[in-house]
């Protein structure tokens, strides 16, 4: 019998190579938990994170939105419907803007093309739909979110505007 | 003398092991593989046509969805192609962060291998481990891109944006501390390259415990060695390519064979296997992991050295800067006929292919000089793979078939496009 064979017999009759697998699992066993306790604590989001849509307004509470159609021009997955309309003041406004969640698939172009930054990807990922229809979001909808959250939004663009 | 019939087995689509939605139909003779028929198309959902109704730049989002384990290596192959029929001249410094990013692709997608082929043949531990990394990588991507796996990252001309100076960082809550939350921000409180380099630092270390855990253990090997063995010659003719090809023992890799982006002024090895079983294509991948954690110090180290631009600034074909467009007329108009009509490419034919986790990926474009594809050709390597699962099952035993799906790393994504 060679060396090696040898070898290979004590090896495999002491489960070395099974015992060494066990001590890092049981290393792992006495080390810090790298879990989360998630609804209470969330992992770190980019400033450039891609989830919930808004329309944002200008300060003086005026909508961003111009209805130029360029993010319903760009959508990949034609998820934007838009309908244009001249305002009573004679401003061109939107009077649809529906985003279907279900068609979107969050790319980001939208909020790229957008000239005014009026249309924004939030870092809000958490919403659900309990109804038939509420997955379209329509401009009321989306001019809540944007009012809701709009101090993250600010900050998140401001945080990546030198990158963009 | 009874007629003795060889029984059928239907597995998947919904089996937990068939990765997606395989559906295989198994003829067995008892617990002996007979023939695997592989039905595929479950998840089709007609990437080439669709990009034939869009501009160019809005199908890279779908790329992202092929291989939907390895994002960003998809869409290189997509720009690759565009960008050889555009003739735009890419920045180095976007192209040392295609590579780099390649990389992390490469690395989330052995990960998420690992765990999943490890799960398949038993060994749970593995998993868990592989997706802690892989957490740490989604926050790269996400830090880059903001999406943790559908990047939409890469253009043609470049990557959309630079990477960012600062990480996002854990707050405190009733769970954590302040204290333990500064523990936790340890590694975030530089750049993203910092943070990559922490993160290359402690990679190899990982990848040891994972070998101690499966390398020589003797239950792992009984499951691989000696199981779906192909040839060098016959995994040529069947097309193999990436660790499947590399594990029966030629030295075949498109980073080296035919360099594209800066692959060719980096150092690294291609390991290639000797016999070309299951046991071999699992070390092959090993050492393709560690490699990949070598490429992406060098890349980093690169980009520390050489800020720049990471977009051409031939903005017939990438938009303006923001700042640029919103003062001056002329970029506004730029960026008003790129997100509307896009660009046009010269006509002609170009095929585009990157050295993807899994083996060759390759756009073929035929454009008539429109602003949409006339007509696009993906060329996933997981079909060919899957094409000769047959081959590789024949004579193994059910729970086998498990193990080769596993060893041949099947994403349906490609597959089925």
């Amino acid at each position: 019998m060679s060396m090696r064979t040898v070898k290979h017999y004590i090896k495999s009759f002491l489960f070395l190579e099974l015992i060494q697998g066990m001590m890092v699992t049981g290393k792992y066993l006495f080390k810090r938990k790298i879990t989360l306790q998630y609804p209470e604590q969330k992992t770190p989001i980019s400033p450039r994170f891609r989830g919930l849509h808004a329309q944002r307004r200008y300060a003086n509470g005026e909508e961003r939105c111009i209805a130029c159609k360029l993010c319903e021009a760009v959508c990949p997955a034609l998820a934007i419907t838009i309908d244009v309309e001249e305002r009573d003041d004679g401003t061109r406004r939107t009077s649809k803007y529906d985003i279907d969640l279900f068609k979107c698939i969050y790319c980001g172009f939208c909020e790229e093309a957008c000239p005014v930054d009026a249309i924004v990807e939030t870092d809000v990922f958490e919403y659900h739909f309990e109804n038939r229809g509420e997955n379209i979001m329509t401009k009321d909808k989306l001019l809540a979110v944007g009012d809701k959250y709009e101090d993250s939004i600010a900050a998140n663009r401001a945080a990546d505007a030198p990158y963009r | 003398m009874p007629e003795i019939r060889n029984y059928t087995l239907n597995f998947g689509p919904q089996h937990p092991a068939a990765h997606g939605v395989l559906r295989l139909i198994l003829e067995m003779d008892g617990e002996v593989i007979q023939r695997a028929d592989p039905h595929i198309g479950l998840l089709h959902r007609a990437t080439e046509k669709l990009a034939e109704s869009k501009p160019y730049n809005q199908s890279i989002g779908y790329m992202d969805r092929l291989d939907y384990v390895s994002m960003m290596s998809n869409e290189h192959g997509y720009i690759l192609a565009l960008e050889k029929l555009l003739g735009v001249e890419v920045p180095e410094r976007a192209q040392y962060i295609r590579v780099m990013f390649d990389e992390i692709t490469r690395l989330l997608n052995h990960l998420l291998w690992i765990g999943a082929h490890g799960l398949d043949v038993g060994a749970m531990t593995m998993f868990l481990y592989a997706f802690r990394e892989r957490e740490d990588l989604m926050d790269v991507y996400e830090a880059v891109s903001g999406a943790r796996l559908h990047a939409t990252y890469y253009r043609p001309g470049g990557v959309a944006r630079d990477l960012p100076d600062s990480m996002p960082q854990y707050k405190a809550s009733k769970w954590h501390s302040q204290k333990e939350v500064s523990r936790l921000n340890d590694t975030r409180s530089g750049s993203l390259l910092d943070f990559i380099e922490d993160f290359t630092t402690r990679f190899p270390g990982y990848v040891d415990e994972y070998e101690t855990l499966l390398t020589d253990n003797r239950i792992w090997k009984q499951r691989l060695v000696d199981i779906a063995i192909v040839s060098p010659e016959r995994a040529m003719q069947l097309g193999f390519t990436g660790p499947m090809l590399r594990g029966s023992g030629i030295e075949w890799d498109l980073r080296r064979k035919q360099p594209y982006a800066v692959y060719d002024k980096l150092d690294f090895d291609i390991p290639v296997g000797t016999n070309g079983d299951s046991y071999d294509r699992y070390l092959v991948r090993m050492e393709e992991m560690r490699q990949s954690n070598h490429i992406i110090k060098q890349c980093v180290d690169w980009l520390r050295a050489n800020p720049g631009i990471v977009m051409a600034a031939d903005h017939k074909v990438t938009p303006p800067r923001r700042e640029e467009m919103k003062g001056d007329m002329e970029s506004l108009i730029h960026h008003f006929k790129l997100f509307t009509e896009g660009y046009c490419l010269p006509e002609g034919e170009a095929y585009g292919a990157v050295e993807h986790p899994k083996g060759e990926f390759g756009v073929y474009l035929v454009s008539d000089g429109a602003n949409k594809p006339y007509r696009m050709k993906i060329r996933a390597p997981g079909f060919a793979h899957l094409s000769a699962l047959d081959e590789m099952t024949r004579g193994h035993m059910l729970s086998d078939v498990v193990a080769v799906i596993g060893t041949q790393d099947i994403v349906f994504g490609e597959i089925d496009r």
